[in-house]
């Protein structure tokens, strides 16, 4: 057991994969205030990743990830179509839409799939500890499975944001104008969002879908309160993420916990530090423009 | 034997009870002002609180754990109001941050407890997914109070309440204290996660929030048939999945319960006589086929008429809205007649049409002869 195989590296080597990529696509998410999306997503895969087993037995690998990609996209459509009616607004829309799905794939999973490997446990909370164990040879090198998944995962998801970086930063920050221009902003966030499903459903195997969320919303986050300009902001978020593995898995063996868990929390201290900072700084830069105190009461 | 399912299922059909009774009528607040997903980062961030309320009690203790369970939930709840009143950080990624970070330290802390204390305590999971048959007795006594608070607080705060729903800004001027009410909602919705905690588990009691208000509020124009509706219709989707569940061991009773939820409020959505769009669909075909094209006629000649101007012409969306439907068909039909004409305006406007000769004295025609039938008030 070597190289790409050795529990630790391949247990590291997954958890920056997914944080890079969770990340990577989560920026544009944060920009244009649709995170609570990576939520109603994350949860709504379980629905396809079940369907998907059940129809083809599998539990990985690319019709899975295919599958559940497009229960996640589903779940915006629903979402969509439930808003266009006007009976209920987005928030209530996506709230009723993620809980049904992901309860549907529990029920499945609960009746049909009961002593299989496929729990919901291990969907929602992901079991990194043992993705070295699943491996395939590669060109005569031992891979694990996770790991390549996500790799490719990555790839496709740079491909895609280095392809249509003008078209994405345009429909984030201007959908009105990119649709003047004949861009597509619509189907341009179909695409980005059947990419995060597909990451998602790639990630689920070592983080679960709910913590691969975090991933997804708090590096932007963080990278969003520390820079202005956007290829800044993804790098960062990218750099916050791929730095979360590894001090969330020391913290995971230090404490004997979830490594997923711990890798997703690991996210937090850097944000509340970048918020720190923020509120440190706007303390300043108010003492210096204001040297007479305001008159008016604090609020 | 059967008497031991009985007393279970007493326990769980009260306690669906009360989950549906209080996350409705909160969810209705939550649901009209556009909070829905504020319960979906407060259950999730109520998992760390019931792990520290565990390891407090040392033992699975409904009391200790529902007291963490608020605790964390109301640090993530300032949490999510610090980074949005002090960061440009919007609503949606505050309450996704807080959400995935608080389940985190959850999952975190449910492997540090079962790691440490073995098996007997697995049944900490249960709190993910909910699991009615392990309701007992005692657990019901802590939610009862906490549904009592809840109803007696919105009870007695009902009229700021209800103008803070609706008009914040107003009551806000008239000086009622804007903040603490909203300080004190998101406190009971808290109240109402911790409640359905047991049954419903963390993950999805987000649902129970927001499917009774959803639905109630498709059949209700008023606050109080809204609330009152939407609490029936939480405690008709726990009972009924806590029923089921419980009858069907191995199925979690979250899930159930959620379907259940989302099915009345699907059902609300087509079906609700005033807003339902089924209704909506039929009385659109009805309003269709029941108008005429002289009615159609009538209206442009009416115009011309007001306007002083027999060749007036008269936007195809103003007679739209005031028919209430697509009338295109019908003014074509007229055109084919030799009645209207379609007539250019301002290059960018919408579609125009105006009256020909025929069309003007087909139309006092039909003019006349609904006077004589209807009387002039027609």
């Amino acid at each position: 057991m070597s190289g790409l195989a050795d529990p630790t590296i391949a247990i590291l080597l997954t958890g920056m994969l997914v944080g890079m990529s969770a990340s990577l696509l989560g920026s544009f998410l944060v920009l244009r205030g649709n995170s609570m999306l990576a939520d109603a997503i994350s949860h709504s895969i379980l629905f396809g990743i079940a369907l998907a087993w059940l129809l083809t037995g599998q539990t990985s690998g690319p019709v899975q990830i295919v599958g559940a990609a497009l229960s996640g996209v589903l779940a915006v459509y629903l979402i969509e179509t439930l808003t266009r009616t006007r009976r209920l607004r987005d928030d209530a829309a996506i709230g009723l839409v993620f809980p049904a799905l992901f309860s549907a794939g529990v029920i499945l999973i609960n009746v049909f799939a009961r002593d299989v490997h496929l729990d919901e446990h291990t969907v929602l909370l992901g079991e990194i500890g043992f993705v070295w164990l699943d491996t395939l040879v590669l060109g005569g090198i031992e891979v694990p499975r996770a790991m390549l998944a996500m790799a490719v995962m990555l790839m496709l998801d740079a491909a895609f944001v280095l392809a249509f970086y003008k078209a994405l930063k345009l429909a984030t920050f201007d959908p009105d104008l990119a649709r003047a221009l004949g861009l597509a902003p619509g189907l341009i966030f179909y695409v980005h969002l059947s990419l995060l499903s597909g990451t998602a459903v790639a990630a689920f195997d070592a983080v679960g879908v709910v913590l691969f969320i975090t991933f997804v919303v708090v590096p932007p986050a963080t990278a969003y309160l520390l820079t202005r300009r956007l290829p800044s902001m993804i790098l960062l978020a990218m750099a916050l993420a791929a730095a979360s593995a590894p001090l969330g898995y020391a913290l995971a063996v230090w404490l004997d916990v979830s490594i997923g868990g711990a890798m997703a929390l690991a996210t937090g201290p850097f944000l509340l530090l970048a918020y720190a900072w923020r509120r440190w700084r706007a303390g300043r830069q108010k003492r210096s423009t204001q040297p007479v105190q305001s008159p008016s009461a604090p609020a | 034997m059967g008497l031991l399912a009985d007393y279970t299922l007493q326990n769980v059909m009260l306690g669906a009870a009360l989950i549906g009774v209080i996350s409705g009528v909160l969810g209705a607040f939550a649901v009209l002002r556009r909070q829905s997903l504020l319960g979906d980062a407060l259950a999730h961030a109520a998992l760390p609180g019931v792990c520290i309320g565990f390891m407090l009690a040392g033992a699975r203790e409904m009391g200790s754990i529902m007291g963490g369970a608020l605790f964390t939930g109301v640090v993530a709840a300032l949490l999510m109001v610090a980074l949005t009143r002090n960061t440009r950080l919007k609503t949606d990624a505050a309450l996704a941050a807080t959400l995935s970070l608080g389940f985190a330290l959850g999952v975190v802390l449910l492997t540090w407890i079962q790691r440490r204390s073995g098996a007997s305590q697995a049944g900490l999971d249960s709190f993910l997914f909910g699991q009615a048959a392990a309701t007992t007795r005692a657990d019901l006594y802590p939610m009862m109070i906490l549904v009592g608070v809840a109803l007696v607080g919105v009870a007695l705060l009902w009229k700021p309440l209800k103008l803070m729903t609706f008009d914040p800004i107003f009551a806000a001027v008239t000086g009622l204290p804007v903040q603490w009410l909203e300080r004190l909602l998101t406190a009971m919705i808290a109240l109402a996660v911790v409640t359905g905690l047991q049954m419903v588990g963390v993950v999805l009691m987000t649902a129970m929030i927001i499917a009774p208000g959803a639905a109630a509020r498709q059949w209700c124009g008023s606050l109080l048939g809204m609330v009152i509706l939407s609490a029936l219709l939480g405690a008709l989707a726990g009972i009924g999945g806590g029923l089921v569940s419980a009858l069907a061991p191995g199925l979690s009773t979250g899930p159930v319960v959620v379907l259940l939820a989302t099915l009345l409020a699907l059902l609300s959505l087509l079906l609700a006589p005033r807003r339902g769009l089924i209704p909506a669909w039929w009385r659109r075909r009805h309003r269709r086929s029941h108008t005429s094209t002289d009615r159609i006629l009538q209206t442009l000649y009416d115009l011309a008429r007001e306007h002083g101007d027999w060749h007036y012409r008269v936007e195809q969306g103003a007679v739209d809205a005031y028919h209430g439907m697509i009338t295109e068909p019908q003014l074509s039909a007229l055109a084919d007649r030799g009645l209207v004409v379609p007539a250019q305006h301002m290059p960018d406007e919408g579609r125009h049409w105006q009256l020909t000769e025929t069309g003007v004295a087909h139309a006092a025609e039909y003019a006349q002869r609904r006077r004589r039938r209807f009387g002039n008030g027609a």
